[in-house]
């Protein structure tokens, strides 16, 4: 794809965010929030909206400047843009609700070197036009808090016997308090990785198969 | 952006460019300072705004937050009057006065003194651990203890929130002054699980010391600041209820 | 806060709560760039650099702010003050060793979006340091992280004669060697007597 050209609008511009170019799974981006704030299913889906939030409006802000700013200075604009609604969202958080954010705490500012939203920025934004770029974020930022949520989920549960604060493990289940501390959050997000690398050589193991079939079938 | 599945550094756009020198076109300065200042301005009003808007949201969310921990280890007020205890004066608490600094003092309906809430904190296993307790002035002792705020390790260190063997500690823990009123005269401290022989002692969980000593800690430095001052103000923080 | 010694603030941040394996600060790099010791070495060394010169900056940046009642503005100065600091440091390492500037070539950009540094900044601001304090944590955080860098990149070289299964090769392997490392520095807790 010539980088100056700019793409169709089509369903793959939104789907391609949650499944094929997972910003956590597959370009394994963002790490640090994913390991730090999912030991909760409701910390996750906080911060899964938060950068949600963050991405949508800083890339849309600077797909409609795309032709203004200086190649240049370029990465420091996206940068102070990037920062300005974390500072927004970060208020917004605080006044919404304490909990929350002393749960997700430093996390919320750390959102501004996710570098999901600058690769995004500088990758997507910066060249296509604003309602792809919505589109796209949009989809970028579903993959990432449901790539939060796959964390954020089994964490819980197997740490704590609880999903979103209910209770869904019966009671006398023994909580894996390893899986609320740091290892945990490695060898969790390890487990995902290797399930969807082992689906994906299936799939071409079976596609080989499928072409081995097909030049034989003669 | 693309990681290789061996690990590579993943060779952002944002990376290489930043090393590549500037194209022979250069933009006319203008230009440039005209977006900078352009983006600039919209930056500073969405940041301004934001802080605005949300600024009597947040310190609701923070008075709340302070009245529900007081009412916690206070059950028995029916107000809380915030007090700022310097070491001569006392004042009534201003909404920027330190929280570490600020004491709230329960009233019944009658307006009399029920308690004087405090804060603490000191250094547990993972961070700072914050806690809320409640002097009374009758009995010179703390009768109530609630952590208001903790990163412990889940399953071991939380104990302290709920082992009711541990929370039995607060019942009545001993913080008499000495003779002078300077300070406690038996400092709080935290000793080994079934070892507790006095009433200025807290009893720690088995398991989770550092914690259980954090939360001694707290109790300890604070009380020894806030005792003195509340006795030697008693009178004014009685009338506080009238 | 500001009752801590320095010798407890430099142990905090190297080992009890390492910047990598206890708080999940500057994992990217740490997947990415663990694979030779050398380079591990390189990177840890820029980052610890880097996060020092932010860390003083961003101590100037906050007084300035408080002074001025503009709290609000923290998160970007301290972003672009960090930006500016890689820059800096970029072009200073071209002047003196461009061997070593050669080693590093795309690493140090991307030192920017390290959340590490960032995190630097804001942690000793949460904290209520004062400037040695924060110089003292700053070093004593970037040494957790490139020792952190050095132990994954010694067993990944050691790793790579080693029969992996085909799943795990890559990010995998590196997120359970991350988890079995940090479990190890779990022990550390309470070193230091719990300060006070």
């Amino acid at each position: 794809m010539a980088l100056n050209q700019e793409e169709p609008l089509t369903l793959d511009t939104f789907v391609r965010g949650i499944w094929k170019e997972n910003p956590v799974f597959v370009t394994l981006l963002g790490m640090c929030p994913t390991l730090a704030v999912t030991n909760s299913a409701t910390n996750a889906i906080s911060m899964g909206l938060a950068t949600f939030f963050v991405l949508l409006c800083s890339n849309v802000l600077v797909s409609m400047l795309r032709k203004v700013i200086p190649k240049q200075v370029r990465i420091a604009v996206y940068i102070v843009l990037i920062a300005s609604f974390v500072t927004v969202v970060d208020y917004a958080i605080q006044a919404i609700s304490l909990e929350v954010y002393e749960a997700l705490g430093a996390f919320i500012q750390l959102i501004v070197v996710n570098c999901i939203i600058l690769g995004r920025a500088e990758a997507y934004a910066s060249r296509q036009t604003v309602v792809s770029t919505a589109i796209n974020s949009i989809g970028t930022g579903i993959g990432f808090t449901v790539a939060l949520l796959c964390l954020g989920v089994v964490r819980e549960v197997l740490g704590a016997g609880t999903l979103f604060g209910v209770q869904i493990l019966p009671g006398n289940f023994q909580p894996w308090v390893l899986m609320l501390l740091p290892p945990g959050g490695f060898f969790v997000l390890a487990g995902w990785l290797l399930l969807i690398d082992f689906m994906k050589q299936r799939k071409e193991r079976k596609a080989l198969e499928h072409e081995g079939v097909a030049a034989h079938g003669r | 952006m693309s990681a290789g599945s061996s690990g590579d550094l993943p060779t952002g756009p944002a990376g290489a460019e930043m090393s590549v020198a500037t194209p022979a076109v250069t933009v006319p300065v203008v230009a440039m300072i005209r977006t900078m200042g352009l983006v600039a301005l919209i930056c500073g009003f969405a940041v301004t705004l934001a802080y605005q808007w949300t600024k009597p949201y947040v310190e609701a969310n923070q008075r709340i937050t302070t009245a529900r921990a007081v009412s916690a280890v206070l059950p028995t007020a029916a107000t809380q009057k915030a007090f700022v205890l310097g070491a001569d004066e006392v004042k009534a608490a201003a909404p920027d006065s330190a929280p570490e600094e600020t004491v709230y003092v329960g009233y019944d309906a009658a307006g009399r003194i029920v308690g004087v809430a405090a804060r603490g904190a000191s250094r547990g296993y993972a961070d700072l651990v914050h806690v809320m307790y409640a002097y009374d002035p009758q009995c010179a002792c703390i009768n109530a203890m609630k952590v208001v705020k903790m990163n412990e390790t889940p399953g071991i260190g939380d104990g302290v929130t709920k082992d009711p063997g541990f929370l039995e500690n607060f019942a009545a823990l001993d913080v008499r002054l000495n003779a002078d009123g300077s300070a406690l005269a038996n400092r709080i401290v935290t000793v080994k699980h079934g070892t507790k022989r006095e009433a200025w002692q807290i009893d720690a969980i088995s398991g989770a010391t550092v914690t259980s000593k954090a939360i001694g800690r707290a109790l300890d430095q604070s009380a020894q600041r806030v005792v003195p001052r509340v006795h030697r103000h008693l009178a004014e923080l009685e009338k506080g209820g009238q | 806060m500001a009752g801590e010694s320095l010798g407890f603030i430099f142990l905090n941040a190297l080992l009890i709560n390492n910047f990598v394996l206890a708080m999940f600060l500057g994992i990217c790099p740490f997947l990415g760039v663990s694979g030779k010791k050398d380079t591990a070495l390189n990177m840890g060394v820029a980052t610890t650099f880097v996060m020092f010169v932010s860390s003083m900056c961003a101590y100037g940046l906050n007084f300035l702010l408080v002074a001025l009642g503009l709290e609000f503005l923290r998160l970007i100065s301290y972003i672009v003050v960090i930006a500016s600091a890689v820059q800096l440091v970029e072009m200073f390492i071209k002047k003196t060793s461009p061997a070593l500037f050669r080693a590093l070539g795309i690493y140090l950009p991307l030192i920017t979006t390290n959340c590490a540094v960032l995190g630097i900044a804001v942690f000793q601001t949460a904290k209520g340091y004062d400037i040695v304090q924060s110089a003292v944590y700053s070093v004593g955080a970037g040494a957790g992280f490139t020792l952190a860098l050095m132990l994954m990149a010694g067993l990944r070289e050691k790793l790579m004669l080693a029969d992996v299964p085909s799943v795990a090769r890559g990010a995998g392997m590196t997120l359970m060697l991350a988890g079995l490392l940090s479990l190890a520095f779990m022990g550390f807790a309470g070193l230091g007597g719990g300060g006070d």
